[in-house]
């Protein structure tokens, strides 16, 4: 308990309360006065109705699109189903950057629709809202879909033999363990779009705001630390609210589950419903996730003349004008080493913050933990890497030109997924395995090991292939803290798009391939890890 | 790796952190808080995101001085000038480099650099030492000019536009697309421009015309270049339909470079009446912890071994005189003899009022 809360302490809480501060107290004195008067102008007013707004709407849409995905991910067997998976996961790590160059090439001018039906999105809301759908449609078939992976199918046939319906045994046994993964799905999706930034700013022009992109104006551009900080409250209300709520839900639904292992639930699909199912679910997959992810693969491979490998071939060497210091390629191995470092700080953190969560005598004190460790996904990044800039600037904390720093600030975002994925399944083990596990003469250690640990390994697991898969993507604190000796593959590819001539689209596109395809191995090869089944020893 | 062991080692990360964390990691310094310590052998260059340099060239710095020079990027120019205002007298490095005159009045008058005057600023000519005291000192300059795409305007027999007032023209209707002010420095120098050329009250209307002439605006420089300029390699490949953009006089000679395979000419040309000029300063920061290094690195950037290194590597003009630009500049690069200029004072006091009325004005 005391690591996660010196970590959060430090690297989170003091940059953000100093930067705050600074906007409140300009001369020493509160002025309070400020917050009245920022909160009551329009034009603060319209950007904050339509973060609420485009929120929703996109938490709903993914549930929409995402649920029936997360069932059939869940309860079938397909051939290619673990690339699948690993494939929808892929997006939430890319950079927005490109992803708003993707949607820009699908539903853009003289994009995909534009020229199939001359349909264009682009400054539109359904971009933004696709987009949105686009980063988190994994969120909710990883979240969902890994408890309804392991929830005992014979409970709900034990419901159909008592003669429920098949709709009233769904409602009544499997809905009510889903909840809390659904709600903590849809609570992220909430947050992440509540929050986002690089998405409207490419698709959504100058017609849309967002809070999190206006403290960022204010801030970075136009040093107006006063609304800044004024805005970062908001956020902060507004985030922790959602939280509240969220935390208040959970504990009244959590009950033991019984969970067994994913293999002996899913199987084959049966009948001409499922069927359809399947197919429907694939083909929202190929429309909303492998067609924008394909258009930028075609891109990397067309030249002027053809396709070829142009540009891969290009990575490899140093330019001449020098944008790198490096050759791009060496930015994957930047970027593999953020990643692992950032998801060991992550596990670490989000772990015992969860294990410590859980224990029945946790007080108030220690659940109120539970909804501040979710605040970095609420926080903007600018306001937590200004805050960085003016708090760690004195030894022992003197961080800021320390490679160290950017996996600090990635697994602040990846903390939360930790906690969040872990909590649901460790909440469900039932006590009295525990109870009968110490009652047999096991130390609390070797019972949380025979025990809880063969039930959350997967969850773990999950929890470290997101925390992974947001580090590689993650680009805001990256560029913060940018160390050119050792740019990180989004980075790479945003230098590349930052600069003019074909040479260097084409390789930003080549290297948006890689990222693409070193997220899905990383994410396959985490698959792979929990069917090896080495049985007692860990 | 088993489990176990994963566990094991990421504690173990985590505890290195934190330690790693306690001791502090100047590797400059050693132990911090020695008194008797002797200067540190490397010196920080705290830039925007666009800086370069070739490896070479800093070694060289190495060789001359005994420094190495360790370099961070911290965001786009304004950005970058904003981070440095925020930590005024504990700053992330020694020396910054890459404040332009539309925001030096605001670094200057928060007092984030100490005056040095650089050895060798003699052949460097007064026009561009904009700050007598010398707390910065000129690097390079660079023009913000539209750059038109050359086969467009071949293949409908039409002129390319030349100046301000060609582009409020019917002929050039829809064909323009430009920076947001606020978000983008192109799109602020080319405010300015306008602001240096129609005067502080008539800019507006020129905003007005080229409104009604369909100017198109987006929020940063590489959307208008690689998404919506017809003539850029990435404009190409999304089937960009604007001809016109808000660029670099640079960036012709940028496009032959980078084209695959690399063009006889440049595809895009110059709109030479529609110019406006930058410079950029590097100064010593208020507080840096090596300013002897420095001092030395100061001198470094205008020296002509640097100063020529420079087009190249940022497709910028060097500022000395005895420094010989690079033949892809002579020869697709244009000459701007007569661009628009605004004293740093007048920008700081008028930038922010000008934003908000081009706001309403353009995107309302």
């Amino acid at each position: 308990m005391a690591l996660p809360v010196a970590f959060f302490g430090v690297f989170f809480a003091w940059p953000v309360v100093s930067i705050v501060d600074r906007g409140l107290r300009p001369a020493g004195a509160w002025d309070l006065g400020r917050v009245g008067a920022t909160l009551s102008r329009p034009d603060i007013l319209d950007v904050l109705g339509f973060t609420v707004w485009q929120a929703l709407a996109s938490t709903g849409l993914t549930l929409l699109v995402a649920l029936p995905g997360a069932y059939v991910f869940a309860r079938f067997d397909f051939p290619g189903k673990s690339v699948l998976r690993a494939v929808v996961t892929v997006p939430f790590v890319l950079p927005t950057v490109l992803v708003g160059t993707a949607f820009l090439a699908l539903v853009g001018r003289n994009g995909l629709t534009d020229e199939l039906w001359g349909l264009r999105l682009d400054t539109s809301v359904w971009a933004i809202l696709l987009a949105h759908v686009f980063f988190n449609y994994a969120v909710v078939v990883r979240t969902v879909g890994g408890l309804w992976s392991q929830l005992d199918p014979r409970q709900e046939e034990a419901a159909r033999v008592l003669g429920a319906s098949r709709w009233t045994a769904w409602r009544t046994v499997t809905l009510p363990a889903l909840a809390p993964a659904v709600a903590a799905a849809a609570l992220m999706v909430f947050l992440f779009t509540f929050t986002s930034f690089g998405v409207v700013q490419i698709l959504g022009g100058d017609a849309y705001t967002t809070l999190e992109a206006e403290i960022y104006r204010q801030t970075a551009r136009l040093l107006d630390l006063q609304t800044a900080a004024v805005l970062t409250l908001v956020q902060f209300a507004a985030v922790g609210a959602i939280l509240g709520v969220h935390a208040w839900t959970v504990r009244r639904r959590e009950t033991a589950l019984r969970l067994v292992a994913p293999e002996s639930t899913a199987r084959r699909p049966r009948g001409a419903g499922q069927w359809a199912l399947l197919t429907g679910v694939l083909v929202s997959v190929a429309l909303l996730i492998l067609l924008p992810l394909g258009v930028l693969v075609e891109r990397s491979f067309a030249g002027p003349d053809g396709y070829g490998l142009r540009y891969y071939r290009a990575l490899g060497s140093l330019d001449e004008a020098g944008t790198f210091l490096v050759p791009p390629l060496e930015a994957i191995g930047n970027s593999l080493r953020y990643a692992v470092a950032a998801t060991a700080i992550a596990v670490v953190i989000g772990g015992l913050a969860a294990a410590a969560l859980t224990r029945r005598r946790a007080g108030r004190l220690v659940r109120g933990f539970d909804a501040l460790l979710m605040l970095p996904l609420g926080v903007s990044a600018v306001t937590v890497g200004f805050g960085f800039l003016i708090t760690l600037d004195e030894p022992p904390f003197d961080l800021r030109a320390s490679w160290i720093l950017v996996p600090l600030a990635q697994a602040l975002v990846g903390v939360p997924f930790v906690v969040r994925t872990m909590l649901p399944v460790l909440r469900a083990v039932d006590e009295r395995l525990r109870e009968a596990a110490a009652v047999l003469g096991a130390s609390p250690w070797r019972a949380w090991r025979e025990v809880d640990l063969p039930l959350v390994r997967r969850a773990l697991l999950i929890a470290a292939g997101f925390a992974f898969a947001v580090s590689l993507g993650e680009f805001g604190a990256t560029v913060f803290i940018a160390r050119p000796e050792s740019p990180t593959l989004p980075v790479a590819v945003a230098r590349l798009l930052g600069r003019p001539g074909e040479l260097n689209y084409g390789q930003a596109m080549a290297l948006s391939t890689i990222l693409m395809v070193v997220c899905a191995v990383s994410l396959l090869l985490l698959e792979r890890l929990r069917t090896d089944r080495t049985s007692g020893e860990f | 790796m088993s489990i176990k062991k994963a566990a094991a080692t990421a504690l173990v990360a985590a505890l290195g952190v934190t330690s790693l964390a306690a001791c502090g990691t100047d590797d400059a310094r050693g132990a911090a808080g020695k008194t008797d310590q002797p200067a540190p052998k490397t010196v920080t260059l705290v830039s925007h995101d666009s800086f370069n340099a070739s490896k070479e060239v800093l070694a060289d710095f190495t060789k001359q001085t005994g420094f190495t020079v360790k370099v961070l990027k911290s965001g786009d120019a304004g950005e970058a000038v904003n981070k440095e205002i925020l930590t005024k007298g504990s700053p992330q490095g020694d020396v910054f480099f890459g404040v332009d005159n539309t925001l030096l009045s605001r670094a200057l008058d928060n007092g984030i650099f100490v005056p040095y005057e650089a050895k060798g600023l003699d052949r460097v000519p007064a026009a561009y030492q904009l700050d007598k005291e010398h707390r910065v000192t000129p690097i390079d300059s660079g023009d913000i000019c539209v750059n038109y795409d050359k086969k467009y305007f071949a293949d409908k027999k039409l002129a390319p536009p030349q100046t301000f007032d060609d582009l409020v023209k019917p002929a050039y209707k829809n064909l323009l697309v430009v920076e947001n002010p606020e978000l983008s420095s192109p799109g602020l120098g080319f405010l300015l421009g306008t602001a240096a050329k129609y005067g502080d009250e008539g800019w507006q209307d020129y905003w007005k015309k080229l409104k009604a002439n369909g100017v198109k605006t987006v929020d940063s420089w590489e959307l208008a270049y690689n998404q919506e300029f017809s003539g850029s390699a990435g404009g190409k490949q999304a089937k960009a339909d604007r001809p016109l953009v808000v660029s670099y006089a640079s960036s012709p000679p940028a496009e032959v470079l980078y084209g695959e395979p690399q063009p006889k000419v440049a595809p895009t040309g110059v709109s030479t009446g529609t110019c406006f000029r930058q410079i950029e300063f590097a100064g010593l920061l208020n507080g840096a912890k090596n300013p002897e290094g420095g001092k030395a690195l100061i001198d470094f950037l205008i020296s002509k071994k640097f100063q020529e290194d420079m087009p190249l590597q940022m497709f910028v003009n060097p500022v000395a005189k005895d420094a010989a630009l690079p033949e892809l500049f002579t020869k697709h690069g244009v000459v701007i003899d007569k661009p628009e200029t605004m004293a740093p004072e007048k920008i700081a006091e008028k930038r922010d009022p000008w934003i908000q009325q081009w706001s309403s004005l353009v995107l309302k």
